[in-house]
């Protein structure tokens, strides 16, 4: 700036422009605090995700080993978070444990995630009796308590990761679909998709290539924030016996063999801890998605 | 004025800066006016010249991260930008009112208009509620409102867009400001409600005394209404005086090129109809360029512009930021250049597009269970035939089924009945794979250039998609040899293939649009309002690019829009539509000079002018267009036509001709076009 610009501005102004440009730091500053939380979760996410793949090295014990001399040992040096009712290290099983949640939770939601939005999104698009057909569907899973059916069908199937897994996604698609077919209904009336049909694009180019991948972003978001719900779910399941098959090592399952150890606390409160810490970890991790996905919230 | 001893509002050296992650905006910097009692004062320029920004701020409305860094605005005295917010309250709204401008958004859609309008009144401790109540109902009616106290408890949903502006209107001035700031208030409205509110908003400053500021982009509004006029650009005033001397004589090269980018109908349309435009784009507002900010894109430019000049009386009441015209300089009317010889081929005798008889219903859901399907009645037997290279327009107003005729003819929607031929093909019922070779053919250019391009996808991948589909680039390489090729013809430089379109602005992605639509080698293309989001001089770009190409590559237009004056200047012949009917059609000339429908007259005459003789002896259209659903018996225009008559009602006049391609729908031709005369008169003269 010249000395002439300069000197027509106030004095007030200067200062303000000065407070504004020196303000590399201040920026910094307010990324940190918009996305600090988004940052712990994903750090939270990231260190579990690394201790289910690296859990045969670093456990100290294998996860099944039985032990009844050292049963409901208290944390020590040689356990840190004690045993269980078999003697088994409560630390090495929830690291164990971690595999299954981390997969289970990524299984269903990614699935279910893509059920979801294929019958959202082709309901949006096509419009008309096929659109009627698909959201009644939806409206109808809507109807039963999710748990609850989850419950039914995994009893159904038999006890058992995957069958707990398929009953699980039996519920879980019907929220993604509704979403998506609001998503895809908000950008079929733009103008690109009229450009795109004017072109001669097929119906399937058009809904997949051009609008899905603008639909994409919230859909990303609700992923995000479901996997901790999905977790969480899965324990219930497993907490109520359904899920994995004894002695693989699974958080609900755990919490639900410490429920009635009131004394031992540490055999249902570390696995419990681990479920906690992973479901906000997702939470916050969707969360900081969800901010720098919208403008609105990114502006402040 | 400059030496008034009492001004109502003095601003003086206003600076409101947006802090933004991105740098300072400078949106408003250095602006300063006063306004006088019962004054009208217009501000006009393009979008982001801060004329709303400065609105904002008389009121003090912004929000963060805008703030005002420097200067004053007094108001009665009173220095605004220091005042607590409390104090503000009390005078927003009660002192100083605003009216926005969308009225679909600015009335809260969960009060009833009777309370919103009561609140109004009563927040500012000057009315009890009962009292507010019947002011309420006293302003409506005082703003147009037939049977004010059976519409006080209706929902903002239930009023049509104008319905909405009136309200606004009542609720600015429901406590009697001294001023009324109005953010582009009609310009979300068809011309012929917009003529009804400018005409209501002249009669409040005249009866009540209110002060009014009019921020617009369209000078023909603003010289309707405001008595004195300030052009901004860049974040200042760069001209300011009365209405009738920057019209005909503007002392500012930027107020010039508005003047001159603007099709208008006071003038004949010269041999070569392209608009005189300025180059380039306005500077960016984190860092206004040294010197004068309109030299790079100014044609009078010389070296003094180097500097930056100072806003200073030119002539009586006249005030330039111009060093050209400082010393006294004038600027030139730019001369239209001769046509070219071999303008445009004779039309083929069989038409390209053969519309007949066209029908598109859309069917409604029942209101309840017993009632009949309601029926919308958007397109209800339109015939129209478009020759090989020449341009048709297609007018009316909003719900006359301007834009439901384009989709029909791009096959976007299945006509009801009827046939459209298109170059001896009849594509009313084809499959879309029947029609997907034709697409080749038929483009279309959108009205939004911001939801028209895919943001997600590159310019390059939206302009290659349509080669690689229709394989006329059977490589990826020659793909983007046509690409270049196609952005080298609307006037953008290679390198924009691999940004995104919201790397561009309106009008470039227009320009991309275009290309778009360009690129499988069309012999037709339908415009539907490709211009009417744009800034006046991005129009006259836009249209000078369109008028190029068709020329170049013989190209067929069917152009929509609702601009009267930018369809007459492009068009060769002219359709008018009326809820989903043709009323009239003719050469465009012919139309203007002789309109002989009512609603073509009154249409023509609803445009601001920048006549102000013209303006006086203007057919106001009364009411609204009636909703398509239960439109009228016999013609659909008799309940708002002037020459309506018994007849009207029972029968609908057919499309006759009367002159040679001038074709007419009404019992009673000609009767409503007298108020016109001397306007076609001065206009025959000129040509």
């Amino acid at each position: 700036m010249t000395a002439a610009r300069g000197a027509a501005l106030t004095d007030t102004a200067a200062a303000a422009l000065a407070a504004a440009t020196s303000s590399a730091a201040g920026r910094r500053r307010r990324w940190r605090r918009r996305y600090l939380l988004a940052a712990l979760g994903g750090a939270a996410v990231l260190a579990w995700a690394l201790a289910a793949l690296l859990a045969p090295w670093i456990t100290p014990y294998a996860p099944a080993t039985v032990n009844v001399a050292g049963r409901l040992a208290a944390p020590s040096a040689a356990h840190w978070l004690g045993t269980d009712e078999l003697g088994r290290d409560v630390l090495t099983r929830i690291i164990f444990g971690a595999r299954t949640s981390l997969i289970v939770g990524f299984t269903v939601v990614l699935i279910g995630g893509a059920l979801g939005t294929l019958v959202g999104a082709v309901a949006a698009y096509a419009r008309g009796w096929a659109e009627e057909i698909l959201m009644r569907a939806t409206d109808l899973m809507f109807c039963f308590p999710p748990i609850i059916l989850a419950m039914a069908i995994a009893a159904a199937l038999g006890i058992g990761t995957r069958n707990t897994v398929i009953a699980m996604l039996v519920v879980w698609w019907p929220k993604f679909a509704r979403l998506a077919r609001s998503l895809v209904l908000g950008q079929r009336s733009l103008e690109y998709v009229a450009a795109a049909r004017t072109i001669g694009f097929a119906p399937a180019h058009i809904l997949f290539r051009q609008i899905l991948p603008n639909a994409l972003g919230p859909l990303v978001v609700l992923l995000t924030l479901d996997v901790g719900n999905a977790i969480l779910v899965f324990a219930g399941l497993s907490f109520l016996g359904l899920g994995v098959v004894p002695p693989t090592p699974e958080w609900g399952s755990m919490v639900s063999e410490g429920r009635e150890l009131v004394s031992q606390w540490w055999v249902a409160t570390f696995p419990g801890l681990a479920i906690l810490t992973v479901v906000i970890g997702f939470n916050f991790v969707g969360d900081g998605l969800r901010d720098w996905l919208d403008p609105h919230a990114r502006r402040r | 004025m400059p030496g008034d001893a009492d001004p109502l509002l003095d601003v003086r050296d206003l600076r409101t800066w947006f802090f933004t992650d991105a740098g300072v905006v400078r949106a408003v910097d250095g602006v300063s006016f006063t306004l006088s009692r019962g004054e009208t004062l217009g501000i006009v320029g393009e979008s982001g010249s801060g004329k709303s920004v400065a609105a904002k701020s008389i009121m003090n409305l912004l929000e963060e991260p805008a703030r005002i860094v420097a200067g004053s605005i007094r108001f009665r005295g009173r220095e605004i930008t220091a005042l607590p917010e409390e104090e503000l309250r009390d005078i927003r709204g009660a002192e100083i009112a605003m009216v926005f401008q969308d009225p679909m958004t600015s009335l809260n859609p969960v009060l009833r208009i009777s309370r919103q309008l009561v609140e109004t009144m009563t927040a500012h401790r000057r009315f009890t509620a009962p009292a507010a109540r019947t002011r309420a109902a006293s302003l409506l009616g005082r703003m147009g409102i037939a049977a004010p106290e059976r519409v006080l408890d209706a929902w903002p949903h239930q009023f049509s867009g104008g319905m909405r502006q009136r309200v606004m209107l009542a609720m600015g001035f429901a406590n009697e400001p001294s001023l009324i700031l109005a953010d582009e208030p009609t310009t979300a409205l068809d011309v012929t409600i917009q003529a009804q509110i400018l005409d209501l908003l002249r009669a409040l400053n005249a009866d009540l005394g209110t002060a009014v500021i009019l921020i617009s982009h369209d000078l023909g509004v603003i010289a309707t209404i405001c008595s004195r006029v300030l052009v901004m650009y860049a974040g200042e005033v760069v001209e300011e005086g009365r209405p009738q001397d920057l019209l005909s004589d503007p002392r500012h090269p930027y107020t010039w090129a508005l003047l001159h980018a603007a099709p208008r109908l006071d003038e004949a349309v010269a041999g070569d109809r392209r608009l005189a435009t300025i180059e380039g784009q306005p500077p960016d507002a984190r860092a206004w360029p040294e010197g004068c900010r309109f030299r790079a894109r100014c044609p009078f430019a010389i070296e003094a512009c180097a500097r930056h000049p100072a806003l200073l009386a030119v002539d009586a009441g006249r005030l330039a930021r111009c060093w050209v015209t400082q010393a006294g300089a004038r600027l030139a009317s730019p001369q239209p250049r001769a046509a070219t010889a071999a303008a445009r081929p004779a039309a083929a005798p069989s038409p390209l597009l053969h519309v007949q008889g066209l029908v598109k219903h859309y069917e409604l859901p029942r209101e309840n269970f017993l009632e009949p399907r309601r029926v919308l009645r958007a397109v209800e037997g339109v015939d129209i035939d478009v020759f090989a290279g020449e341009t048709v327009g297609l007018v009316g107003e909003s719900g006359s089924g301007k834009s439901t005729l384009a989709r029909l003819v791009m096959r976007l929607e299945e006509p009801t009945a009827g046939r459209i031929v298109f170059d001896g093909q009849d594509i009313s019922h084809a499959t879309q794979a029947a029609i997907r070779p034709l697409r080749r053919r038929i483009q279309m250019i959108f009205q939004d250039p911001y939801a028209s391009l895919n943001p997600r996808m590159t310019v390059g991948e939206i302009l290659a998609g349509p080669l690689r589909l229709h394989a006329l680039a059977d490589t990826a390489a020659e793909a983007r040899t046509r690409v270049g090729a196609l952005l080298d013809l609307v006037g953008l430089p290679p390198a924009a293939a691999a940004r995104f379109p919201h790397e561009f602005s309106g009008g470039q992605r227009q320009r991309i649009s275009i290309a778009r639509a360009l690129a499988v080698e069309p012999d037709f293309v339908v415009g539907d309002e490709p211009i009417s989001a744009l800034d006046v001089n991005i129009q006259a770009q836009i249209i000078n690019l369109m008028i190029g190409l068709q020329e170049r590559l013989r190209l067929t237009y069917l152009f929509i829009a609702h601009d009267l004056a930018v369809v007459r200047h492009i068009s060769d012949r002219i359709v008018v539509l009326y809820l989903g009917r043709v009323m009239e059609t003719a050469k465009s000339a012919e139309l203007f000079r002789r309109p002989l429908h009512p609603y073509t007259a009154s249409l023509i005459s609803a445009v601001p002018t920048l006549d102000a003789a013209r303006a006086r002896s203007r057919i106001v259209l009364a009411g609204e267009i009636p909703s398509a659903i239960d439109p009228p018996s016999g013609c659909p225009f008799r309940t708002r036509c002037p020459a309506a008559a018994p007849r009207c009602a029972a029968e609908m006049p057919p499309l006759a001709e009367l002159a040679p391609g001038h074709r007419v729908a009404c019992h009673f031709p000609g009767s409503v076009a007298a108020a016109d005369r001397d306007r076609s008169r001065r206009s025959e003269v000129s040509a």
